[in-house]
């Protein structure tokens, strides 16, 4: 009767120490004006924290980059991802080389990438302005992570090529559920394309489009490398996003307090988000 | 005469458009794989010929960034790091969701829902979020700046999702194989490692796969986990790199090529086991 506890016993104490205790502790520490250094008085502040959160403009930029790096990531990456899972589904010559190459992005390092974005986009020998000048015909050489809308369009772009490959996969496995003899039975029926795939298509991955969005945006709403590396929130805090801030309030600015509030906020409510997603997944009987 | 049967239930049209949708496959497999060739030509570059103004063909090919990367800036001690943690977090992962999936697959018990539960609420929680308190752990437990305390952290990172995962190719098993297996004497862990492991070979090795690439391309925890550059795995190795080189474009694009070869190179292994794996065994 011991062995289900026995089995669970390494798997549970490790995540609870490394994962469940820490999301309490964080919490705590959000009430303190908390300092890392040894023997530095840590004193209780309540919800001051909080309230600073509503009255820091960088936090305002940074939730409305974070915003906006869900909205304008999110779409394309399982737009792209469905397009490329239905051109492959069906049988075609070479397809698991295909599906090895749009999936390959996905296991390569955000540092790497973050990097060779950031020379494509360079003002030195950076292949986008040869490219700008080659079709605009003058050669400015502008210097694209520099500017707060240039730099957050790289850094978008490198995020959707290295996601598209994620939502490719899955969508490619769930199109296997779509009912073929239904494609055939709207088709004798005179629909069009488009009717088709809103009809079977898209109902019959309803469980996959739900999982994916909760999933991405989860990744959306976490991003950091990507800032780190290629802009460091500049110029002035303008593209900072939500973890970006965080960690460099907390590891940069060593305000552990104020930065675990506004951990706890964000994660609070990326948890009804997800929350109510996989409450709605879980009703579709997957 | 009637048409193949494939022309009315495609997925687009009622023709298989063989030829549109391999020019898009292949339109699609070199955007993906662009921004990675390039890299792979400019490590072979001079820096001089990688900063230059032109795109033009490079005036020569060298090894050298393989030779400064690899030797000069420590990037074959990075490797080494990057290597122990990425395979102790595969096997510790694989392990212990394993015993814990076989748990939730095959018994019933008081708990069992509350701590399945328990796992599954992390899953809608970013582990990134969680920097700060875990950053405070491991200095209690003398574990900043340590290898081995990035990945307990990475292993439980991990462990929610691959539970989740196995659990449902373990319930897919047959009982009767299992009772045969037990009336020939095995214990739980045989059943475990000599049964139900080689049949979700699929299913282990997408965990396998998903798990190293975590694990080899972490950069937040990683970044403030590690102090010394001794300790650096090859992500923050890289940063630091750039950081300290500025635009040392040649050595970085080659100390990235040794970054992306190993899990290219576990994925196309991988994916050999694991096509039926995608299936989305545990969301059933």
């Amino acid at each position: 009767m011991a062995t289900p506890y026995l089995l669970l016993l390494p798997a549970f104490a490790l995540y609870v120490i490394f994962t469940a205790y820490p999301v309490f502790r964080q919490f705590d520490i959000s009430f303190f004006n908390w300092h890392i250094f040894p023997g530095a008085s840590n004193p209780f502040v309540g919800l001051s924290n909080y309230r600073q959160i509503f009255h820091d403009p960088i936090v305002r930029t940074a939730a409305f980059n974070s915003f906006l790096w869900i909205v304008l990531t999110v779409p394309p990456q399982m737009a792209i991802g469905l397009f490329a899972a239905g051109t492959v589904a069906d049988r075609l010559p070479g397809s698991a080389l295909w599906r090895a190459a749009v999936y390959i992005p996905v296991v390569t390092s955000l540092v790497v990438v973050s990097w060779v974005f950031s020379y494509i986009f360079s003002s030195q020998g950076g292949i986008a302005n040869a490219v700008v000048g080659f079709f605009a015909g003058h050669r400015e050489s502008i210097d694209w992570t520099a500017r707060t809308w240039t730099g957050n369009g790289v850094m978008w772009l490198l995020t959707i090529w290295k996601g598209v490959g994620w939502s490719f996969i899955i969508f490619l496995a769930a199109l296997d559920n779509v009912p073929r003899d239904l494609l055939e039975a709207a088709r004798i029926d005179g629909a069009s394309e488009p009717r088709v795939w809103r009809s079977v298509v898209i109902p019959s991955l309803r469980a996959a489009i739900t999982f994916v969005t909760v999933l991405l945006v989860i990744g959306a709403a976490q991003t950091f490398a990507q800032v780190y590396l290629v802009t460091n929130g500049g110029p002035g805090n303008s593209t900072q996003t939500l973890m970006s801030y965080i960690r460099q309030q907390a590891f940069i600015d060593f305000s552990f307090g104020y930065a675990a509030a506004l951990a706890s906020l964000v994660a609070l409510v990326l948890f009804g988000f997800s929350w109510a997603e996989i409450h709605v997944l879980r009703q579709q009987d997957l | 005469m009637a048409k193949p049967v494939l022309s009315s239930t495609g997925l687009f049209g009622t023709r298989p458009r063989a030829r549109l949708r391999l020019a898009i496959a292949v339109a699609l497999s070199l955007l993906s794989l662009g921004p990675l060739i390039y890299m792979f030509l400019l490590s072979f570059q001079s820096n001089n010929d990688i900063q230059g103004d032109t795109v033009v063909l490079p005036t020569h090919l060298t090894t050298s960034n393989y030779v400064q990367a690899w030797t000069d800036n420590s990037f074959g001690h990075y490797f080494a790091n990057s290597i122990f943690v990425a395979l102790a977090t595969v096997v510790i992962t694989v392990s212990l969701s394993s015993l814990a999936a076989f748990a939730f697959a095959r018994y019933k018990f008081p708990g069992r829902e509350l701590i399945f539960y328990t796992f599954l609420a992390s899953l809608a929680i970013p582990p990134v979020l969680l920097i700060i308190p875990q950053y405070l752990l491991l200095d209690r437990l003398h574990l900043i700046d340590s290898l081995v305390g990035l990945v307990l952290l990475y292993v439980s990172f991990n462990l929610p999702f691959m539970i989740f995962f196995l659990r449902g190719f373990f319930a897919a098993i047959p009982r009767e194989y299992e009772e045969a297996f037990r009336l020939d004497g095995a214990g739980t862990l045989r059943v475990i490692v000599r049964l139900f492991a080689p049949l979700s070979l699929p299913a282990l090795a997408l965990v396998s796969m998903f798990t190293f690439s975590m694990a080899w391309d972490e950069f937040p925890l990683a970044l403030t986990m590690l102090n010394t550059p001794s300790h650096f795995t090859l992500p923050i190795g890289l940063a630091d790199f750039i950081q300290a080189h500025g635009t040392l474009w040649g050595p970085f694009f080659a100390g990235s090529v040794i970054a992306t070869a190993p899990v290219v190179i576990v994925f196309v292994v991988t994916q050999r086991w694991s096509r039926r794996g995608v299936s989305l065994g545990g969301l059933r």
